[in-house]
């Protein structure tokens, strides 16, 4: 094949990826508001707003390979941000009743709102993230883990601003399903092209071989940093749309139990791509809210005399360990759907191993 | 006055803490994996402890003995089914492994007991304060301190002097070539975990013995202090988790002291920005072991 038409294919390739994700998407979107009841709906929104909060983990932890527990922690940001701009003074004053003079008089529409949130969990990310970004393995794990908790001790305790463990309410709702989808497809496209691009091709080679990616003259740490400030203000406008669209929330929806809920997503879809950001999140939202089914009838039944607690999460736990077992590339193997689907599966075993078995 | 009391309280507890990061670090040295896990072997073990003495006549001693084992057992199962089958794969396919072995023993405790916290009641004379030095204590500060002695020694004969304990230093730094030499490579790796899980059930005596009730998420302490203890101490030698254990022990007690009233509920906060210093300034920690960062293949 000649250079001229392996580019244009390539091209194709790469555009079909975006096109069989995103159609897909936005069908389901519609077929759900015209069909569908409205507790659907609602699922279907909250499965976008969780798509864009996974799709900006999958563009740093996918890409770099290192476990990003910090995560939630910038969706939390982008979520206090956000909601303490926009909601009004007097609610603010009756919710929050310790919070600084300062921020109670703040008020401004939405958008701009939820957009700041995700510029204040950038610039936060971006005076923290440099030396850890130049921790790898265990010790790079230990320390995201440790921010992780510092951020959550600060949002428990400076109740001035986040109102303590207690509940923050009184946000407008604002993230309906077109908004949602609006935002999942826009960050779709720009997780996408990031993968592709410079930056995100020499994250990837980092993440392959730390040492070579080195060698081939790649700044691994800067390639790194770059990457978790962009993820983090993707992370923080995701944040603001779930703030949004949830309307009341405490520091307990930014810590472990709902790190886990993105990473098994992440992981079960297969952290090497986006497709398998996108396949994981569809899955596990399906599964989360059947399950959920189960344990709502089990409580009211009178098998057990009691509520039925975790089931949701057990599961989740076990599945999330087979996966990792048997297909450690997730259900998607760590490649993108591609237009040709039948190349793109003969492909798959080669591309699975060195994309998504990513160690040092 | 802090004279004795002080002393005593922040040996004991830095006995306790070191136990529990000894139990953390028995597993990453050889398998380099930083299991998340490790806080619910001390949970299970607490849940046995309040099965057995809710349940069964089981005189205490046998109570105690069953629920280390327990958590052996558990630790071992873990690394069985998870653990060993995942080894293979990247090193964040075993850390979200020991995540989501984690949230599993969490869930199931949540599911096959009770979200709320049960009581669990050991023998009335683990609570009694006694006077040693003119300083009123509990005993169990003084049992802690004694059993980790106890331990310790027991612990550095296995290491120094048996078989097991000589393959399991030179896993812990060359494992490749230790294969090499004809040591089983599962062996050694479930023998950490046995230990690891074993330290995790001692411990969980004494954490559970403090609080007098166990819950779903009691193992979240134990797991943090492990994690500051063996960051402060040195993550590549045994010597300097306990280090680790002792100076957060004297490091806790000080702060706990010192920081005035309205700061107190950051000193989780203060310690993690300790830990991420250490790391980024001394990832080796106090004691320097030999560094390594081969995995098992």
């Amino acid at each position: 094949m000649s250079t001229g038409m392996r580019k244009v294919s390539d091209v194709l390739k790469h555009r079909s990826t975006l096109v069989l994700l995103s159609v897909p998407i936005l069908l389901g979107a519609v077929g759900v508001h015209f069909f569908a009841s409205s507790l659907v709906v609602s699922l279907y929104t909250y499965f976008c707003v969780n798509l864009i909060l996974v799709l900006a983990l999958q563009m740093f932890m996918g890409n770099s390979g290192i476990l990003n527990l910090t995560h939630v922690g910038w969706v939390g940001i982008g979520a206090y941000v956000s909601s303490i701009l926009s909601v009004p003074p007097a609610v603010k004053s009756m919710g929050v009743p310790n919070m600084y003079p300062a921020l109670v008089e703040l008020s401004l529409p939405i958008v701009p709102a939820i957009f700041i949130g995700g510029v204040v969990a950038a610039a936060i990310a971006a005076i923290i993230a440099w030396p850890l970004m130049r921790l790898s393995n265990a010790v790079g794990v230990i320390t995201l883990f440790a921010t992780l908790i510092v951020m959550h001790v600060v949002m428990t305790q400076w109740d001035n601003v986040t109102n303590g463990p207690r509940t923050f309410f009184g946000v407008p709702f604002f993230t309906t399903l077109w908004i949602a989808l609006a935002g999942a497809l826009v960050t779709l496209a720009a997780a996408h092209y990031f993968r592709e691009s410079s930056l995100g091709l020499r994250l990837r080679a980092s993440r392959d071989d730390r040492f070579a990616a080195y060698a081939m003259g790649v700044n691994v740490v800067q390639t790194r940093y770059f990457t978790f400030v962009l993820s983090a203000f993707v992370a923080g406008i995701g944040g603001g749309l779930w703030a949004h669209y949830i309307t009341s929330f405490s520091p307990k929806a930014f810590y472990i139990v709902e790190i886990f809920m993105l990473l098994t997503m992440l992981v079960i879809g297969g952290a090497g791509s986006v497709s398998g950001a996108v396949a994981g999140t569809a899955i596990v939202t399906v599964l989360r809210e059947v399950l959920r089914q189960v344990e709502n009838t089990l409580s009211l039944s009178d098998m057990f005399n009691r509520d039925v607690y975790g089931l949701t999460e057990l599961s989740m736990a076990v599945l999330m360990v087979i996966i990792l077992i048997w297909r450690p590339g997730g259900v998607v193997g760590g490649r993108e759907v591609a237009w040709p689907l039948l190349r793109a599966r003969r492909r798959a075993s080669e591309v699975a191993s060195a994309d998504v078995a990513s160690d040092e | 006055m802090i004279g004795a009391e002080f002393i005593i309280n922040t040996i004991s507890l830095g006995s306790l803490y070191a136990l529990v990061s000894l139990g953390l670090v028995f597993v990453y040295g050889i398998l380099k994996l930083v299991n998340f896990a490790y806080g619910e072997y001390v949970m299970v073990a607490g849940y046995a402890l309040y099965v057995l003495t809710a349940f069964t006549p089981v005189p205490w001693y046998l109570t105690m003995t069953l629920a280390v084992g327990f958590a052996a057992l558990i630790s071992y199962v873990t690394e069985l089914v998870a653990f060993r089958p995942v080894r293979t794969k990247s090193l964040t396919a075993m850390l979200v492994t020991s995540f989501a072995v984690s949230v599993f023993l969490q869930n199931a405790a949540l599911l096959l007991v009770s979200p709320r916290a049960r009581a669990v009641r050991l023998p009335s004379w683990f609570n009694r304060t006694i006077t040693v030095f003119d300083a009123t204590v509990p005993l169990r500060n003084i049992l802690i301190i004694v059993t980790a002695a106890v331990l310790l020694v027991g612990l550095t004969l296995l290491m120094k002097y048996t078989v097991l304990g000589i393959a399991m230093r030179a896993a812990a730094d060359k494992f490749t070539t230790t294969r090499l030499m004809g040591v089983p490579a599962n062996l050694v790796i479930s023998a950490a975990f046995i230990i690891s899980g074993t330290l995790a059930g001692v411990v969980s005596i004494f954490w559970v013995g403090r609080s007098a009730a166990v819950d779903p998420v009691i193992g979240m302490a134990p797991l943090l202090i492990a994690f500051i203890a063996t960051v402060i101490g040195g993550m590549h030698s045994l010597t300097g988790a306990v280090v680790g254990g002792f100076v957060y022990g004297l490091l806790f007690n000080t702060l706990s002291i010192m920081l005035p009233a309205s700061v107190i509920s950051y000193r989780d906060a203060i310690m993690f920005v300790i830990v991420i210093v250490f790391l980024l300034f001394r990832p080796e920690g106090i004691v320097r072991g030999s560094y390594t960062e081969e995995r098992v293949g």
